[in-house]
């Protein structure tokens, strides 16, 4: 018991150390840049113990779930040694993570305004939402098919930078080609695809195959699953910008 | 009374956003792998820390940070701050200083606190065998992170396009590539996607659409994204710049133990 509170307590201390460039960046801004107090004192205080208290936790559970179960069926797809199931788990859990991600909803609305003001799809809200919704639904394809794509890599062992460099080019070549208004929003939504419960998720599976394949180092092939999850979807809205 | 209203509804949004990722993990071990989770109350428990402690981190940026950055991203873009009483067409690049630093601090010190980078950080600390440090590698994320918005900002600012910086940063990592150690590149291409999650993608969001909108002739539309395509680019740069001086001054050690 007592090493528990030990343990817990050291974590707390270790969430504090992680915050305090945060809390100190907006200090100074707030008392010496804009030379004005901080307003909501109380609140600011409840949310910052909120938000140590809730990393100090959610290190905790990484340990104890996410990271052990990504591992476990990473090993227990290799013992399976059914190519079929494996990708089709690496598909559904890229395009179910991806197509409810709230950071993509409030992009994808975004880029629905943006295609009604340039006249690409008609202003009403019908055509924008069923715009935001075919958005959404070709990122998470898109995610999808970047997380089969990284495991195929891995099983193979290919060097990781071929794709990233074929990958770069195609994002150039959409870029000529693609509308302007969709191209900001298209590089954007790259950075939003991989969130904090997926992240850990894909990398215990790459880093679990790759250690359970003969052959594969888990330090050179199993990372680079989630380079792919957010360079696809750059091609992709580009894509579905200039079809729509 | 409201708070815990508050936190009672982040809570129930964040198991709706869990549950299918949960369902699939489950359905796939029950129904494909036909195999019992080992340990599995040990599990359960983890995946429960892992949604209390989202909701509350969630709760807790809503309550506090994210109302004061936007605030303070929109005050320091103001033209009042910037040129004091000159008008804002007046103003040329070098009189947004404040709005750089600002940048570079804030992209610095939430992708430190940022829950996904920590979690990559440790897992290549285990599986490097401890060659790669949990706290080296988030510093040098978080430095790009800081370069990579400060440019954006920059770009902001001046309206030049998007895609050159985009595509210049594209050849330089493809050069690195060649020269980085090898063990470090697939991780340096990862670190760039896992910086911008959770709490830098909200502030950084409100800098780039309160500078568009500040400065005259951006609009908000064309200029105001792009800030987090640069702040996925530049830490692959510097993940790699990372591992090389920590492979060059293992190689210097080395060599001055073999002098002695």
């Amino acid at each position: 018991m007592k090493k528990l509170i030990l343990d817990m307590f050291r974590s707390v201390r270790e969430s504090v150390r992680d915050l305090m460039p945060i809390i100190v960046v907006v200090a100074f801004f707030q008392l010496v840049v804009l030379q004005q107090p901080l307003p909501n004192l109380g609140k600011i205080l409840y949310g910052t113990v909120m938000v140590v208290l809730g990393l100090t936790f959610f290190i905790r559970g990484l340990e104890m779930g996410l990271f052990p179960i990504g591992e476990t069926m990473a090993h227990g797809f290799a013992r399976k040694g059914s190519l079929f199931w494996l990708l089709l788990f690496a598909f559904a859990l890229g395009f179910s993570t991806t197509v409810a991600e709230p950071a993509l909803i409030a992009i994808a609305d975004e880029a629905a305004k943006v295609a009604a003001d340039g006249g690409m799809i008609e202003n009403t809200d019908a055509s924008r939402q069923g715009y935001a919704f075919g958005l959404r639904l070709t990122v998470a394809l898109s995610v999808g098919a970047a997380i089969v794509l990284g495991v195929i890599r891995i099983i193979k062992g290919w060097p990781i930078q071929w794709f990233i460099l074929g990958g770069y080019i195609g994002v150039v070549v959409m870029t000529v080609f693609a509308p302007p208004e969709i191209i900001g929003i298209a590089y954007d939504s790259g950075g939003v695809t991989t969130s904090t419960v997926t992240v850990p998720l894909v990398t215990a599976l790459g880093v679990g195959l790759a250690s359970s394949i003969k052959g594969r180092n888990p330090m050179i092939d199993g990372f680079g699953l989630i380079a792919f999850a957010s360079l696809t979807p750059m091609i992709f809205v580009m894509g579905y910008g200039m079809v729509i | 009374m409201e708070a815990l209203l508050a936190l009672a509804k982040t809570f129930l949004l964040t198991i709706r956003d869990v549950l299918p990722i949960a369902a699939i993990l489950f359905g796939f071990q029950v129904f494909v792998l036909r195999r019992p989770i080992p340990h599995l109350r040990r599990v359960l428990v983890g995946f429960a820390f892992v949604l209390i402690g989202l909701a509350l981190f969630l709760e807790g940026l809503e309550e506090a940070l994210f109302p004061l950055g936007r605030l303070m991203a929109e005050q320091l873009t103001h033209p009042a701050l910037i040129g004091g009483v000159s008008a804002a067409e007046t103003l040329t690049w070098g009189d947004y200083y404040w709005v750089y630093l600002f940048a570079a601090a804030i992209g610095f010190s939430t992708t430190v606190a940022e829950p996904a980078l920590i979690a990559v950080a440790m897992k290549a600390h285990s599986v490097s065998g401890g060659t790669v440090g949990v706290w080296g590698l988030r510093v040098a994320v978080a430095i790009g992170v800081a370069i990579g918005i400060a440019l954006g900002a920059f770009r902001i600012v001046t309206g030049t396009p998007l895609h050159w910086y985009i595509i210049s940063g594209y050849i330089l990592v493809m050069i690195q590539t060649l020269f980085a150690p090898r063990m470090i590149i697939a991780l340096a291409f990862d670190s760039g996607g896992v910086t911008t999650s959770t709490v830098t993608v909200p502030l950084v969001a409100a800098l780039g659409l309160g500078l568009a909108s500040a400065i005259p002739g951006r609009s908000p539309i064309l200029d105001g994204f792009g800030l987090i395509a640069f702040a996925s680019l530049f830490p692959m740069m510097t993940v790699m710049a990372y591992a090389q001086i920590s492979e060059w001054r293992a190689r210097r050690h080395v060599r001055k133990s073999h002098q002695d």
